[in-house]
């Protein structure tokens, strides 16, 4: 399987990177680490007619301390994120869930950025961004702007990103985690999740992201209100698939999603500490 | 379009299409037929290389993003007639049925020791859980893995 043919530009600058995507416009796609681009190219699910290629942008690999929040550069690789001892300190959950993306190999090029921006359901790093409540940083022409995350999933593989914009950092909240837990379940240790279940319980309240019940990464509200007023795990999980619209495919029904979700939310609010 | 790459430490160029693959560069345009290409969607591994030192499938990255990088394939790690001691592990262990994956295997399993020199058994079926052995020859590979930690770290000390 090859990609449909392209043309390749190599960006040595975010704005060099952002002066390919004003002049190609929707035409071109941006490439990072490429785990997720390149497999829908190589079966011609994408067929974008440029590349900017932006995994050179070594600037934009970082994880530190910014005071009420951990900066994130949106080139961070997973296994920067898996190995960072900042974030197994100040976001465990992150770095725990960035351990558990595909497999080693697509975790050494695989990069955070890359990640949320390619906005698919079934990955495990929107999920988490939605349950802590991260800011996505976003440069263009006219500067940058934050999207929180929770407004940043639109639809299917669509994100609030303009397409003359570059995701450049992610900011993650310093919460005073009382408890967390990632739940994935899937078939095959690198395949990604049928469902999976992010939880963090911080700052007197709980977030819960779902992973691949919808077209779109999603928080499960029902079940943050129903803790936040004081239900019990088992309660809460209850109400995990309300709101979704998990897809039937080859792995699972919709139903069985739905079954999945509730078993996946109860387990992680109870890890989580909740009872 | 031009690129450059240093291959078990050899610098070679090629002419490529953006498109091409790296897997299809380093078999058809450099002859390193070493490293095999499996399923072609990034799940079993076969094609596992190190770029920067690091595990990588080979046929999820293009060749143009490997320009100017460090590479290593299965045919870098011997020294001259010595194999690399992953590689002679795997032949004592008998660490392989039909063969197909090992190359993928090798490169992982050295990929994964230079992260974690002293893994557990389970560490070892985690850290290879990105190859695929369609003879489900797992057990012997696993069993190479922990022979290979054993010796090094019996080395070093």
């Amino acid at each position: 399987m090859i990609p449909a043919a392209f043309e390749y530009v190599r960006a040595d600058s975010v704005d060099a990177a952002l002066s390919a995507l004003t002049e190609f416009g929707d035409e071109a796609k941006l490439l990072a680490g490429g785990h997720s681009l390149i497999p829908l190219m190589k079966l011609r699910l994408a067929a974008p007619s440029v590349l900017v290629d932006v995994g050179r942008l070594d600037d934009l690999r970082y994880i530190s301390d910014a005071g009420d929040y951990i900066s994130i550069g949106a080139l961070t690789r997973h296994r920067d994120l898996e190995t960072s001892s900042l974030l197994a300190s100040a976001a465990p959950l992150l770095a725990h869930a960035a351990g558990h993306v595909g497999d080693p190999q697509v975790r050494h090029r695989g990069t955070i950025g890359g990640s949320l921006a390619h906005a698919d359901p079934a990955s495990d790093l929107p999920a988490v961004a939605l349950a802590m409540g991260a800011t996505i940083v976003a440069t263009g022409p006219n500067g940058t702007r934050e999207i929180a995350a929770s407004e940043f999933y639109t639809g299917f593989l669509e994100s609030a990103l303009a397409p003359d914009e570059l995701l450049t950092e992610i900011r993650i909240p310093k919460l005073d985690t009382q408890g967390w837990s990632f739940q994935k379940f899937n078939r095959r240790a690198q395949d990604w999740a049928i469902v999976g279940v992010a939880t963090v319980r911080a700052n007197g309240s709980t977030g819960v992201g779902l992973v691949n019940m919808g077209s779109t990464p999603l928080l499960a509200s029902a079940v943050m209100d129903a803790v936040k007023s004081g239900a019990t795990a088992a309660d809460a999980a209850a109400l995990a698939n309300e709101g979704t619209e998990a897809q039937s495919d080859i792995n699972a029904s919709s139903e069985y999603r739905e079954h999945l979700a509730r078993v996946l939310v109860r387990r992680s609010l109870e890890e989580s500490g909740l009872s | 379009m031009k690129i450059t790459v240093t291959v078990n430490g050899v610098e070679r160029s090629g002419d490529v299409e953006p498109r091409t693959l790296l897997v299809h560069f380093l078999r058809d345009e450099l002859d390193l037929t070493g490293t095999n290409i499996g399923c072609d969607t990034s799940s079993c591994g076969a094609c596992t290389i190190h770029v920067e030192g690091q595990s990588v499938k080979s046929c999820t990255m293009l060749a143009a993003q490997a320009d100017g990088l460090e590479l290593t394939t299965i045919e870098g790690l011997a020294n001259g007639g010595i194999l690399h001691p992953m590689q002679r592990c795997f032949q004592e262990n008998h660490g392989l049925q039909c063969g197909y994956c090992t190359p993928g295997m090798v490169m992982a399993a050295v990929s994964l020791l230079d992260e974690n020199p002293n893994p557990s058994e389970t560490d070892v079926r985690i850290g290879l859980e990105g190859n695929l052995c369609r003879c489900t020859g797992y057990h012997n590979i696993v069993k190479s893995v922990l022979a290979c930690a054993a010796e090094s770290n019996g080395a070093s000390k």
